[in-house]
């Protein structure tokens, strides 16, 4: 079995994460309870022919992965590998409005053939004239999870060298209208400095795209090394530490060997009792960050987390704003990852420096 | 007529999202596709929905946008004698 590198990282995010050279230098502090992506300069990725047909969330996924490839100093990859929850939401949200509205006539063609959840990877590999393997896991918030389980397989394995993995997740009005009526997105605004203060239900909605060059060949700038990923769909409170455990022994660890837990607490006072299982009680003795006061919640904003992780490794320096407790190491060799959505689909990913 | 090509035109935009493009900069004898505003097949799908669903005019083969969709022109006298609304 080949060692699995985080060869590169590319991100279009909340903050200001296109620039591959910084490293939340600057963050963006929001009052808000739902935060869009910053827009990159798109022109400079995707020729305006190309891109007028394109929603924001497929031009993040793009973009990203321009900048991850770049990051690695790649024309193209083996495969693509895209993780998204819900897709290209603007188109899907455009096109069900538009069968209602004209009373199922005058459908046109182009939200419809851009609506698809694999609109993302199939643009992707349209640009780089990729025509190896291409798919996207749809699984809630552990889709990209999902791609990259897969894409660590494939490269363990060896049936690829470079696999281009990612996710993306895009805000619609209509679903965020609806996120809002059933307490999902936060009643208030909330201020992303203090979001785990709030002490309400519901999430600061967010949206970005996260893409990652991996490699079974370790390189030069590599960011880490993969260790480990797993996914569990249902996992109750009181099993969760234990599972944790586990998920360390099959990499021969155990958490006095992690050096910082990276955790997707995003302030909603109901779930976040799941972070608190493990910030109170197996990891409390461990360093601690999260990220989503940085993201926003979606669907794949563990990719996030994963990106923040990675440069943490690469350039082994925590940003302040991320800190969730003030215990320092004298190493920073292992991350833990650890997110879950409203209870339901949780990933454990593991990385180490490089 | 005058009123009938800018709105096309603005349409046309607006329909297919024409960055960079605005009603001025198009002359109602530019090429919609090809070289001129570079429309391509799935524009021409966009533009006769738009006939029907705004002017009323159904056209049965799709072969027949080519002649109707070669300008702004054309297509504004094509609808002038045939829109039903």
């Amino acid at each position: 079995m080949k060692r699995v590198f985080i060869q590169s990282v590319g991100s279009v995010s909340c903050q200001k994460t296109f620039d591959n050279s910084q490293f939340l230098d600057e963050i963006e502090i929001y009052e808000a309870n739902v935060v869009p992506a910053i827009d990159p300069a798109y022109k400079d990725y995707i020729p305006p022919a190309a891109a007028r047909r394109m929603a924001k969330g497929i031009k993040m996924g793009i973009v990203a992965s321009k900048i991850a490839l770049s990051d690695a100093g790649l024309d193209s990859v083996d495969a693509i590998i895209t993780g998204t929850g819900m897709g290209c939401l603007v188109e899907s949200e455009k096109f069900v409005s538009a069968i209602i509205d004209n009373k199922e006539e005058y459908l046109t063609p182009t939200s419809f053939i851009q609506s698809t959840h694999n609109t993302v990877g199939g643009q992707i590999a349209l640009d780089l004239e990729c025509k190896g393997y291409n798919f996207t896991y749809v699984h809630s918030s552990i889709s990209f999870e999902s791609a990259l389980l897969d894409a660590q397989l494939q490269l363990a394995m060896e049936e690829a060298e470079t696999i281009l993995v990612g996710g993306v997740d895009e805000l619609g009005a209509h679903t965020v209208k609806i996120h809002k009526l059933v307490h999902h997105i936060k009643a208030e605004m909330v201020s992303s400095a203090r979001l785990l203060e709030s002490n309400t239900e519901g999430a600061v909605f967010g949206e970005g795209a996260n893409f990652f060059v991996l490699s079974n060949q370790k390189k030069e700038g590599a960011y880490a090394e993969l260790l480990a990923v797993d996914i569990l769909n249902t996992l109750d409170k009181e099993d969760l530490s234990q599972s944790m455990e586990r998920f360390l022994a099959t990499a021969e660890l155990k958490v006095e060997d992690i050096d910082l837990l990276v955790m997707g607490n995003n302030g909603d006072v109901v779930f976040d009792t799941y972070y608190r299982e493990l910030s109170d009680g197996l990891f409390s003795k461990i360093p601690q960050a999260y990220y989503k006061h940085l993201s926003g919640e979606f669907n794949t904003a563990s990719s996030f987390g994963v990106w923040l992780a990675s440069k943490i490794l690469k350039f082994q320096q925590i940003p302040e704003d991320t800190k969730l407790n003030s215990i320092t190491s004298s190493k920073l060799n292992r991350i833990l990852l650890y997110n879950q959505y409203r209870g339901q689909n949780h990933s454990f990913v593991l990385l180490q420096k490089c | 007529m005058s009123d009938l090509k800018q709105e096309l035109k603005a349409k046309i935009i607006e329909q297919l999202n024409l960055e960079d493009i605005s009603v001025d900069t198009i002359a109602d004898d530019d090429s919609l596709f090809g070289d001129g505003l570079g429309l391509d097949s799935i524009d021409a799908l966009e533009l006769i929905v738009m006939l029907d669903k705004d002017y009323g005019i159904k056209l049965l083969d799709p072969k027949e946008g080519r002649k109707i969709f070669e300008s702004i022109e054309v297509m504004a006298n094509y609808i002038a004698e045939h829109r039903t609304k």
